[in-house]
């Protein structure tokens, strides 16, 4: 298997992704990862120099719509599946010390 | 009677002639459900009280004398993935345990306006991350023709329910053959329309550019019923297509004459069973008979399509799944609050690991991870453009076919259901599961999964019709004709 991403790496993109690994779990994710990444080197086979990418397939273009008001969720409903509130917010711990 | 074992069309005409209530056909759903379910798992949620109101509600409306439609008192289950307004809706995660939507998906929009009956929410590999529903924090899902194996995935619970007559049909979402491999694995009928037929609001995004809702039915006709009432423009999803909606139903004629079908060569290549193959190669055999001219094609960048498909979700997932911190709703780290780690993390970002870290299994991680390192500085070109690129390349590969085709023929998945278990610990084993259902969500085309033959083992085998995009039409009467000439969808699976 070739090292293609190695443990500090993944621990990298762990911390990128807001992910908090234990020990044992970065050896195994480091494994796993270069397995597939060793498998998704078969890509440089093609040659893609004159190719355009393809990011959607439906055609997107700018949906415009007229300005008038609907009705949006009320504070109460938006908050029902919040972890922790108070007085009509979303509460977290601090940000800033 | 078995009402289990019908169709909902079959439903609906014994609702017309009022020789059944929707009430009745409901409660027997439900004590088969609580009968054998625990065998299979194929729920996370039943919603039996809100079902059982809704059953009454349509019954009144049969004794009123009032025109119902081709839904209306029929039951249905729902993949737990799409938003059911105060339904816990749980993405198989446990990151959404507690999470209840202020909304529903258009979906349900339109499945209640048509006065369907939702018996529940399904089991599912997490966020649609799986072959083989596995990855569901709600526990595995079991194949109702053998539970030693896997239903598929990653709308195992959905097709499985229908196999095992827990619902007459149901819908799930595919990215990359999250529904017509489980359909094949567990003998029933399931539809991928095209990207954009069917609007995604309120379906939980795993891959945007992928994700598209479909059904799982016991027979062709009920696949061209439900996709009438769910397909259509909306508003809320500015990548649903604002294409008239045909009459799907009148797609459905026994006649494959004038038909040309496609089949790759690609599509047969070496890891593929015997038995699948040789179930495939019968099958277009019966299309020969029934009067289709049959024409071998090429897809020459099919044996990419896996790789660029695990750089393109993943890194599409892994934006869409930054969602989930524990602040808005959902799950949240009882150990909290903290303060920093190491000096050089604030609280809160301790919270967001610590969440997402608790709330996330290893299959999510690792596809946020992967997805995380594609997009980030220094690899972006190397990974996710090169990607894009290559999609480029297998969209044309399919553009180019069917200059020459109406649909395209191939087998499903390499395999009938494997072992629960077998694939579990081997991540890419897993994704090359998925060989011959990726191009086409790449691509964005329909396709179904049609129940085509068994192995030697009685595991059920599933037969891919791809078509042009917005052509649901072509699939519908091929499926149908294959249908009417055969007999493999009649077969049940022995649970008791």
């Amino acid at each position: 298997m070739k090292n293609i991403i190695n443990k500090k790496d993944v621990e990298y993109v762990a911390r990128l992704s807001r992910l908090k690994l234990k020990g044992e779990q970065t050896e195994k994710f480091t494994r796993q990862l270069n397995t597939i990444l060793e498998y998704i080197e078969k890509l440089n086979e093609l040659d893609t120099s004159k190719t355009e990418p393809t990011s959607h397939v439906v055609p997107l273009r700018n949906v415009r719509r007229k300005d008038f008001q609907k009705p949006s969720p009320t504070v109460e409903e938006v908050l029902k599946n919040a972890p922790d509130k108070e007085r009509g917010y979303f509460k977290v711990p601090p940000i800033i010390e | 009677m078995e009402l289990h074992k019908s169709t909902a069309h079959e439903l609906h005409n014994l609702l017309v002639e009022k020789k059944i209530s929707s009430l009745e056909i409901t409660t027997s759903i439900y004590e088969r459900i609580e009968k054998l379910d625990k065998k299979i798992n194929s729920y996370i949620t039943l919603t039996k009280e809100s079902a059982l109101q809704k059953a009454k509600g349509v019954d009144k409306k049969i004794s009123k004398g009032e025109e119902i439609s081709s839904l209306s008192g029929i039951p249905i289950a729902i993949k737990d993935i799409i938003s059911t307004k105060e339904i816990r809706t749980t993405c198989g995660s446990k990151i959404l345990s507690n999470y209840i939507p202020i909304y529903d998906a258009t979906v349900i929009e339109k499945l209640k306006k048509a006065d369907a009956v939702i018996l529940g929410k399904t089991n599912m590999d997490e966020f649609a991350m799986g072959s083989s529903t596995e990855n569901s924090a709600y526990g595995v899902c079991r194949n109702p023709w053998n539970i030693s194996t896997i239903p598929g995935g990653s709308s195992g619970g959905s097709a499985a329910c229908v196999a095992a007559d827990f619902a007459p049909l149901s819908l799930g979402s595919d990215t990359g053959g999250s529904i017509r491999q489980p359909a094949s694995m567990c003998g029933v009928v399931g539809l991928k329309p095209t990207y954009g037929r069917v609007s995604r609001y309120g379906l939980v995004a795993f891959a945007s550019s992928l994700d598209q809702i479909g059904s799982f039915t016991k027979d062709v006709r009920d696949t061209a019923i439900i996709l009438n009432i769910i397909a259509g423009h909306d508003s809320m999803d500015s990548t649903s297509v604002p294409e008239d909606v045909p009459n799907y139903t009148k797609h459905l004629i026994n006649n494959a004459k004038n038909l040309k079908i496609g089949v790759p060569k690609e599509y047969f290549i070496k890891g593929t069973s015997k038995e699948v193959e040789k179930t495939i190669l019968n099958s277009i055999e019966t299309f020969k008979k029934l009067g289709a001219e049959i024409l071998e094609i090429s897809l020459p960048h099919t044996e990419y399509a896996v790789a660029a498909y695990y750089i393109i979700a993943p890194a599409e997932a892994s934006s869409n799944l930054a969602r989930y911190d524990g602040v808005h709703y959902g799950y949240r780290t009882k150990d909290e609050g903290r303060g920093a780690r190491d000096g050089d993390i604030s609280a809160i970002v301790d919270m967001y690991e610590r969440t997402r870290d608790e709330g996330f299994g290893d299959e999510v991680k690792r596809r946020i991870m992967l997805g995380t390192y594609a997009l980030s500085s220094g690899y972006y070109e190397a990974y996710y453009l090169k990607a894009l690129k290559v999609r480029t390349l297998i969209k044309n590969d399919f553009d180019e076919a069917f200059k020459k085709c109406d649909v395209i023929i191939t087998p499903v998945s390499p395999t009938p259901a494997f072992k629960i278990g077998e694939k579990i610990s081997d991540p890419l084993q897993m994704y090359l599961s998925d060989i011959f259902t990726i191009p086409v969500n790449l691509a964005g085309l329909p396709a179904i999964s049609l129940p085509c033959g068994f192995s030697s083992e009685g595991l059920p085998i599933g037969l891919q019709i791809i078509g042009k995009p917005f052509d649901e039409g072509k699939i519908l009467q091929a499926s149908y004709t294959f249908e009417q000439n055969t007999e493999y969808h009649l077969k049940k699976p022995k649970l008791n």
